[in-house]
């Protein structure tokens, strides 16, 4: 196993042994193979032949997305580059009754672009044209595969960016993004990808071009573009944004504060937010995870900190010079023992290197990590600390964390080494231990790196039936054919009802005897 | 109903939910008769009357206080009104994490009170006073604040919600930050009672700033006011609202509101006095009329709600005007011109197919510039000559969700897009 990002997880089903081929979340290779050849044709008559792979090797490059641990070779890969093309493959596959994966970046942490063996991957990386900068409108419009940077990069000569920015951004697709409903460390004040999507163009799962949303806000009808920004690609493709752009802030400060430990950053965290200042980011590290940052990109943190708060304000300077004001005294008030301010940008950015290099940073220092992702209301933050620490100490696993602690966002690293005996299984128990710790702290299972394969077996604790069951009164609604991302998200699929279009045998659940036909 | 079948249902009703009472005149959903109307006092009686309902075949009706209940097209029918004013508790305002969750019949007025006592606030203006929390999210109702922070899509963070089979389910949760599954809440926001009945909901809270600003400057003609604006959204100003008023007599005035700390309200009030120029004027107290919604303040005139991209203010002002002058109609507008987001209303006298004319002509205009025109509210007569909801790309989609959430129908038949 590798030292990167998501090698491990405790959260969902965990595969162990078992190749993740034989599970009914990512289907059987082979299955409905003359489906997958009618849908290859289709592809080919639309697309150039380099848009459409089927060669094993080749299709191998496409096994996984950013959480490496599940692998599955799809049926085969396209890469359209219009609208028009991608709707008839996912027609297609509608038409052959072919499930469908729709990948961007494939950085995502909970194996959401995870490929189906007996599916097409319907990759964005060709349609990364950004149509539209309207700075009078305050708006992008770009394709799916855009990267997230690339908005921004695209909109600041006109004084603006796109505000959530994901720690992958360099990376990361816009689709990716939508599906996700990803977050980022300056949506504390900002919002999440939700607010800043205010359409999209979709092609449904029976291939059919619908827009949801647009340039104006609030459009008629049901809030169909809401429910589709965060579904992870179960109700279609997005084959466009419009996006929010935000204007560049008049005046940036970026705060080191260090702290003897976790409860001091803690308690400066919500004296800030209980005072009324909203920073534009307030993150945190623990000792560990600095050590790990150092390690990796010298980021030259206070020595010996227990924790420290990387804090930024943003905004009209005005305000931003009174908020600075009341951070400063906050910190110091709870224990702060050094403050610094980056006076520049590339001292600013030297304070960034080590918040958003932490993840891969923790290779350093341990051969193997899982990143968790889950949420708690922010005043529980000293307790559920605490309460990690304990884990941590009884059974003798790693763990470090670096957090949006302004949102209640942790993403503790449990660190381990797979060569040893035993300990993949001790780390994966505390992992799925800190999950539980979220849901008793009424907080949830995750806050931006979605559900996926990964956690849908835990979407029961934190859901009853009924509340799944109504979720997916909307997916069947867009999907009925359950074609589009099938297995992720929820443990167990609804069965629909009428389903139009073909239907070669009876669901595999009724196969299975897991379930009824009604 | 037959009077047979109204004594099964009140007797079916009755068991159901302990205060049930014969509909009066008042009860009535913008026109439409109403027989019964049931009271429950929890999520579980909701689900127990929408379970009656379902198994006598009744049509129902959520309603709040009923201050939005004339909004959309009138119901196909309405045998029973759904009242939630009982459920009016604010259940928790956990000040730390900045939350508060509330019953849905709870008086929007009495969140922001409960709130406001640890300084801090739902930032949802109020445009029609009076109303509930599930009358705002069922309407999706904003004011000027939308600018800054948003409207209740980006506000609410969880709600529970009675199907119309009577099945109780829960989307999002108590945190600000949760993708765990679909975000049902979206879905109800805007739906007007047509697909659950909404009794509990989570939302997000702000800050109250310390120091508010009201600045106003008239302005001549639609592309003066779209000039100002411009000036102000892409200023360093951060403006929380950026309204445009047009007067019937077409004179009008920009309004902007800057909130935050008492210095640097001072220090922005300054940099927006000159980019909006000479004849600005600023109070500590809104001008008259901010946020108000313009048809409410004449009985019996006709209520639109048009959107349009940033860039479309000036050509929507321009068409709108036009087309009432042409037909003679007397127009006024008033809304947020920084989220592309009017309002207007058209006298109460004006007829049917001058109105119908209007809106056709305007709403094009909308369409062009990205947005849509809808008649939210109006005499029976225009509803019933206008299309009030006009075009709606995706219907089919929204169709097959109502499909799903409400196979039979029952609530609130017909007030929506496309007839859902
Ligand atoms: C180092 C690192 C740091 C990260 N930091 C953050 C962070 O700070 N915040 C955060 O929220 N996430 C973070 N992530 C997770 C990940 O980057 C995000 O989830 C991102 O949005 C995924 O984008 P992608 O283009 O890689 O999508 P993919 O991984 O390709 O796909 C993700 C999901 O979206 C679906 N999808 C992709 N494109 C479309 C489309 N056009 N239409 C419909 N569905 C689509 C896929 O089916 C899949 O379910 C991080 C990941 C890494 C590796």
């Amino acid at each position: 196993m590798s030292g990167t990002h998501g090698t491990q997880t405790t959260a969902g089903p965990v595969l162990g042994d078992t190749p993740p081929e034989a599970t009914s979340a990512t289907g059987e290779a082979g299955d409905n193979a003359a489906g997958i050849e009618a849908v290859g044709r289709v592809a080919r008559t639309v697309m150039p032949e380099t848009g459409v792979i089927a060669d094993p090797t080749q299709l191998r490059t496409y096994e996984c997305d950013g959480l490496a641990h599940y692998r599955v070779t799809p049926a085969l890969v396209v890469l359209p580059e219009t609208t028009e093309q991608l709707a008839a493959v996912v027609k297609a596959c509608a038409d052959h009754g072919v499930p469908f994966v729709a990948r961007g970046s494939g950085t995502g942490l909970s194996g959401g672009a995870l490929p189906r063996a007996d599916g097409v991957l319907v990759v964005t990386s060709r349609m990364r044209t950004i149509r539209e900068i309207r700075r009078a409108d305050q708006r992008a419009v770009v394709e799916p595969g855009v990267i997230n940077l690339d908005v921004t990069r695209a909109a600041t000569g006109e004084g603006y960016y796109y505000a959530p920015d994901p720690s992958s951004q360099q990376i990361c697709s816009i689709g990716g993004n939508l599906a996700e409903n990803s977050g980022g460390a300056h949506c504390l004040k900002y919002g999440f990808t939700s607010n800043h999507v205010l359409g999209t163009e979709l092609v449904t799962p029976q291939g059919d071009l619908v827009q949801l949303g647009g340039l104006a806000p609030d459009s008629p009808g049901y809030d169909l573009l809401g429910t589709v920004v965060g579904s992870e690609g179960t109700l279609g493709i997005a084959t466009t944004a419009t996006v929010r752009l935000v204007r560049l802030p008049e005046e940036v400060r970026t705060l080191l504060v260090g702290f003897h430990s976790t409860d001091d950053a803690g308690a400066a965290t919500s004296a800030i937010i209980g005072s009324g200042v909203l920073p534009a980011a307030i993150e945190m590290m623990d000792a560990l995870a600095i050590e790990a940052a150092e390690a990796a990109v010298h980021c030259n943190y206070p020595d010996g900190a227990g924790a420290v708060l990387v804090i930024e304000l943003d905004g009209a300077a005005a305000e931003v010079e009174h908020e600075y004001a009341l951070v400063e005294r906050f910190c110091q008030e709870n224990g702060a023992f050094e403050l610094r301010l980056a006076i520049d940008a590339t001292e600013r950015a030297l304070i960034w290197r080590g918040r958003k290099s932490a993840f891969a940073a923790v290779g350093r220092i341990s051969p193997d990590y899982i990143v968790q992702d889950g949420v708690i209301p922010r005043t529980a933050l000293p307790e559920v600390l605490r309460a990690i620490a304990e884990l941590s100490e009884s059974s003798g696993v790693r763990v470090a964390n670096v957090f949006h602690a302004g949102d209640g966002n942790l993403h503790p690293l449990v660190l381990f080494d797979g060569e040893k005996e035993g300990a993949t299984e001790a780390a994966e128990q505390v992992s799925g231990a800190i999950l539980d710790l979220c849901i008793t702290h009424g907080g949830a299972i995750t806050g931006e790196h979605g559900v996926g394969v990964d956690k849908a077996a835990y979407m029961p604790k934190m859901f009853t039936d009924d509340d799944l069951d109504t979720m997916q009164l909307v997916r069947c609604a867009f999907d009925p054919g359950n074609i589009s991302n099938p297995g992720k998200v929820f443990p167990t699929p609804r069965l629909c009802g009428e389903v139009p279009g073909k239907r070669k045998k009876a669901h595999p659940l009724v196969e299975a005897g897991l379930a009824d036909a009604f | 109903m037959t009077t047979i079948s109204l004594d099964a249902a009140r007797t079916a009703l009755a068991d159901a939910c302990r205060e049930v009472a014969d509909a009066t005149a008042a009860d009535a959903v913008d026109g439409v008769p109403t027989a019964l109307v049931a009271r429950p006092g929890s999520t579980e009686e909701t689900a127990a009357v929408l379970r009656a309902a379902a198994a006598q075949g009744l049509t129902v009706v959520p309603r709040g206080q009923g201050t939005k209940l004339g909004w959309g097209r009138p119901p196909e029918s309405a045998d029973v009104v759904l009242d939630l004013s009982r459920m009016d508790r604010v259940l928790d305002h956990a000040a730390g994490d900045l939350i508060v969750e509330t019953q849905a019949g709870a008086l929007l007025g009495d969140v922001q009170q409960t709130v406001g006592s640890a300084g801090q606030r739902l930032a949802l203006d109020e445009p029609v006073p009076g109303g509930t929390v599930g009358g705002m999210l069922a309407t999706n109702a904003s004011g000027p604040g939308r600018v800054a922070v948003g409207t209740a899509r980006d506000l609410l963070i969880g709600c529970t919600v009675v199907r119309a089979d009577g099945v109780v389910a829960k989307a999002g949760g108590r945190v600000v930050k949760n993708v765990a599954g679909y975000d049902l809440g979206k879905l109800v926001i805007g739906s007007f009672g047509t697909l659950v009945v909404v009794t509990e909901a989570v939302f997000r809270l702000h800050p109250v700033p310390a120091a508010r600003r009201f600045l106003t400057v008239p302005f001549g003609a639609p592309e003066d006011a779209s000039a100002l604006v411009q000036a102000v959204v892409h200023a360093q100003v951060v403006p929380a609202a950026v309204e445009v008023e047009e007067r019937a007599d077409g004179s009008g005035t920009v309004g902007v509101l800057l909130e935050g700390t008492p210095a640097g309200v001072e220090a922005r009030t300054a940099t927006a006095r000159q980019l909006l120029g000479a004849g600005t004027e600023d109070a500590e107290q809104p001008p008259s009329g901010w946020g108000v919604l313009p048809w409410t303040e004449q009985a019996g005139s006709t209520g639109l709600k048009l959107t349009c991209a940033l860039s479309g203010l000036a050509p929507v002002l321009t068409a709108a005007r036009r087309a009432a002058d042409e037909v003679g109609v007397q127009l006024t507008v008033r809304g947020s011109g920084g989220a592309g987001v009017l309002y207007a209303a058209l006298a109460a006298d004006a007829p049917v197919d001058a109105v119908a004319a209007v809106v056709a002509r305007t709403r094009a205009v909308c369409t062009e510039h990205g947005g849509s025109l809808v008649v939210l509210d109006g005499p029976a007569a225009v509803k019933a000559g206008v299309d009030t909801w006009g075009p709606v790309p995706a219907i089919d989609l929204m169709r097959r969700v109502k499909e799903q959430f409400d196979p039979e129908r029952r609530l609130a038949p017909g007030r929506f897009v496309g007839g859902i």
